[in-house]
């Protein structure tokens, strides 16, 4: 049968280039109207270490980056036999033959090899060691026949005119790879329909968390470096001229939080992002913005833990971290996004929750989610600043009460420099005009009247929130149960399951607090469940029976650092039903 | 409420300060709002920002906006508060714990920011609210309720911190010492760069060695002796006087050009008056890199 996708891995070691291997590739796919998802897997290190890259291509939306592999290019010897096993039959190695010399008793026989040698290939254009990929990844646009002028764009786009001797050097290398796969390797039975006129957007959950931010107004980024988050900071700080946001990389956690907290006192969108450990030390000031009723935009992209843990793996063990971040009662959001596209629009989201209720609202990725790339289809860019009630202008009755007692427990914000607005903002508690009610005297009246206003917050913001729905038909044998970045791996396991009569449907849950109630009448409904989460414990299954009472039936948990694989659900749904 | 303030009560809040009787902090405040009064600063434009303990609560008692946050992190709200907005005074405030101990860190990061807002911090060497524990400027062998055979521990010396982390007004006053206090706080408000001023702020129940009487039989002032502040070599050697002579005054007041100045994103004005309409037209333009 005609394979409809195809699955490239780059496998070296760190500094190898494969990073811009994997993105000239994407390039070349996204612009040729292909769909494509890729992921990365690397570890803590600058040089060295075991990496690859793969990307899935097909003409259809990708929610994978696949199991096998269709086409490995091995940048050393090692990688050669380390990736050898994850060839899918039929599939092919490309390697440059003058540093590669493979034993061909452990290559299966079912494997295609497609020997480059380089130097000659090259001979008359340049000798830079990176130059290898080039090479390769020319020989792979022509097995799979893909043009060789869209592949020639990308590389004047990246190249650019400042670097002319660099551009015109990749260009000839890569037809000299195109030319020598033609003559030397054979046709691969592959359709990708492209479509020239449709080219399409690929980003990170990080680049579109930060676009997100950008749309809403964010005027403030402050950050300490901490994978997988740092894309953002990197990211938003070479923006920044363009975006006239300030980007600050600051000295710890701590200082990152309390930083962007004042500068959204003064009335500047603002937004923090880390990892568990940079969150760990955020959690105090958390409850500083609960108190003092500041909107903040927090992201924590998981990785694995506890402590240092998996630095550069991923993980959805931070939930209760989230959820119960902070000492003492306050409102607080927290939302997991779910795709790369998810990941724009929940930020827009998470900065109109927060101004308008004032809070802090908690945006969970994980680094699969921040780090793997996705094509896209276009964002809508009409985004809708909704920055809540403000004061802009001396109160009439000259008396203004930034706590105000109010019907929904929202009290109209000013900004300092208004006039007629003066009011202290305390950590410690307050009556409604700002002033402490802690000390000296404490007023039990006050303090429940306080409480209760910031807490009246959430019956509000839950009925702000998109009802969750049910994917798939109503009265399946099992529902499945997720959140964050698990939703495209279950969208991509239905259909194979479909097709074996597996009776199966959908409930991905996005909003983990406020906990919506219309969820209890869904599983209530259910025949069986089953929950797939990235965890040891199944925090969200342990979060579901606190809110609801309601106990989910089977349980997938993995936390081996890797994101989940499509047989690990299939395999774990026929073992059910 | 009034916002237009011109005399030393219309600077004055509501709340009546819960300090101890004869407590160092009373001439803190008194400072400020001298220095308030005769630079005519609005209030709506001021903002006081501190951290806990007995001093942090100095916001309550000034009429002007506040930020009472968490303990030790006054710096990086008041830092905030500037990039958010850097129209408004900043005036950071808090004890020794709060700034030289939990918020250490912070302190020696924002000058080196060189960031333009005025710590003033009320230095008693003891934790007052806590009842009476070592603080971090507690000389070694003070006796304390933490430290019943005597502090181990050498005191942090913030004037040597600030000399050596880029603070551009470095100060010390003495709340026995009103009129003096309330000038170098008022010059530390018209300087244009981080300005520290540390006041030797006796807390009368905790700290019995430390008295008003120890310390004025030690206090001189640097600007008698015709000490020049530009000159940070000598400022380093009289960061290093105590217990014999302890000089007051200041010790360093350089012109560097702050934060502020530099980072590109204020250059079109406070971060808080942005136009909020074209963001998604932004984001669509920046998209294209993405294709």
């Amino acid at each position: 049968m005609t394979k409809t996708d195809v699955v490239l891995r780059v496998a070296g070691a760190a500094g190898d280039g494969i990073a811009s291997t994997g993105e000239s590739f994407a390039k070349i796919c996204s612009r040729s109207g292909l769909h494509l998802l890729a992921y990365n897997s690397y570890q803590s290190v600058i040089r060295g270490g075991f990496i690859w890259l793969q990307i899935r291509v097909s003409h259809e939306k990708v929610l994978s980056h696949g199991n096998k592999v269709d086409f490995l290019i091995a940048l050393n010897h090692r990688e050669f036999e380390r990736n050898c096993v994850d060839i899918a039959p039929g599939g092919a190695i490309l390697y440059n033959s003058d540093k590669i010399k493979p034993n061909k008793d452990k290559v299966n026989g079912n494997i295609i090899l497609c020997p480059l040698p380089v130097g000659q290939i090259i001979k008359d254009i340049g000798r830079n060691p990176i130059l290898q990929n080039t090479v390769a990844l020319g020989a792979l646009i022509k097995l799979l026949d893909l043009d060789f002028e869209n592949m020639a764009n990308v590389i004047r786009d990246y190249f650019g005119k400042k670097k002319q001797i660099a551009m015109e050097v990749n260009l000839q290398v890569s037809k000299a790879g195109y030319d020598y796969a033609e003559k030397n390797f054979p046709q691969f039975d592959f359709i990708l329909e492209t479509d020239l006129d449709n080219k399409r957007p690929v980003l990170t959950g990080n680049q579109a968390l930060s676009l997100g931010a950008i749309s809403a107004g964010c005027k403030f980024y402050a950050a300490y470096p901490m994978t997988p988050a740092s894309g953002i900071l990197h990211w938003l700080s070479a923006h920044s001229t363009q975006t006239g946001m300030v980007v600050k990389q600051a000295e710890d956690e701590i200082a990152v939080i309390n930083m962007a907290i004042g500068a959204s006192f003064a009335g500047a969108r603002s937004m923090v992002g880390t990892s568990g450990g940079g969150f760990s030390l955020m959690t105090e000031a958390i409850g500083l913005a609960g108190q003092t009723e500041t909107p903040l935009v927090i992201i924590n992209s998981m990785r694995g833990g506890p402590s240092t843990g998996l630095p550069t793996k991923t993980e959805q063990a931070d939930l209760f971290q989230a959820i119960g971040a902070s000492q003492g009662d306050f409102p607080k959001v927290v939302i997991a996004p779910s795709t790369v596209e998810d990941c724009y629009y929940s930020t827009i989201e998470a900065f109109n929750l927060a101004d308008k209720y004032q809070l802090p609202v908690i945006l969970l990725s994980d680094l699969f989610l921040s780090e793997h790339m996705e094509s896209v289809d276009q964002f809508n860019f009409d985004a809708i600043v909704d920055r809540g009630e403000i004061v802009n202008h001396k109160p009439s009755d000259d008396t203004y009460r930034r706590y105000k007692f109010t019907s929904t427990g929202v009290s109209p914000r000013a900004f300092p420099g208004t006039s007629g607005t003066i009011f202290q903002a305390t950590s410690d508690e307050h009556d409604d005009f700002g002033n402490i009610i802690s000390d000296v005297f404490t007023d039990p009246e006050m303090r429940t009247k306080i409480m209760d206003k910031r807490m009246k917050k959430m019956a509000f913001i839950k009925k702000d929130l998109p009802i969750p729905k049910l994917y798939g038909p109503d009265n399946a044998k099992l529902t499945l149960v997720s959140w964050g970045s698990t939703f495209n791996i279950i969208r991509e396991s239905m259909p194979l399951l479909s097709q074996e009569n597996l009776s199966i449907n959908h409930l991905h849950i996005k909003y983990l607090a406020p906990f919506q109630s219309s969820i209890q009448k869904i599983l209530e409904l259910s025949n069986d469940t089953l929950i797939i989460e990235g965890n040891f414990t199944g925090q969200l299954s342990k979060l579901i029976t606190m809110e609801t009472g309601f106990k989910i039936n089977h349980s997938l948990f993995k936390y081996d650092g890797e994101p989940f694989y499509t047989e690990q659900i299939t395999n774990k749904v026929r073992d059910i039903l | 409420m009034k916002t237009e303030s011109t005399k030393i009560s219309d600077y004055k809040s509501n709340t009546t300060p819960t300090w101890c009787p004869g407590c160092g902090d009373f001439a803190v405040l008194r400072g400020i709002l001298n220095a308030l009064t005769e630079l005519q600063i609005d209030s709506k434009d001021v903002v006081m920002v501190s951290g806990i303990g007995c001093s942090s609560n100095i916001t309550s008692f000034i009429n002007s906006y506040g930020f009472h946050g968490l303990h030790g992190r006054a710096i990086p709200v008041a830092s905030g508060i500037r990039f958010g907005n850097h129209n408004l005074k900043v005036i950071a405030t808090g004890g020794d714990g709060d700034g030289y101990g939990i918020g250490l860190g912070h302190f020696i990061h924002a000058m080196r920011r060189n960031i333009d807002l005025t710590y003033i911090v009320m230095n008693n060497q003891v934790y007052g609210l806590t009842t009476g524990q070592a603080s971090p400027t507690a000389d070694k062998g003070m006796l304390t309720k933490s430290t019943p055979t005597g502090s181990l521990e050498m005191p942090v010396n913030p004037i040597a911190l600030g000399l050596i982390s880029g603070a551009t007004y470095i100060s010390r006053g003495f709340s026995g010492d009103l009129a003096h206090l309330a000038m170098i706080t008022k010059n530390a408000l018209t300087h244009k760069g981080f300005s520290l001023v540390d006041v030797l702020s006796p807390c009368v129940t905790y700290n019995k060695i430390q008295t008003y009487q120890w310390l004025r039989e030690r206090v001189y002032k640097l600007e008698d002796e015709k000490h020049n502040p530009r000159n940070l070599d000598l400022a380093i050697k009289k960061a290093y006087e105590w217990n014999v002579k302890i000089p007051i005054g200041v010790f360093y007041k350089g012109n560097q050009v702050t934060y502020e100045d530099e980072e590109p994103g204020l250059k079109d004005g406070p971060l808080v008056e942005r136009p909020l309409n074209n963001t998604g037209d932004m984001s669509k333009e920046i998209m294209k890199e993405f294709i």
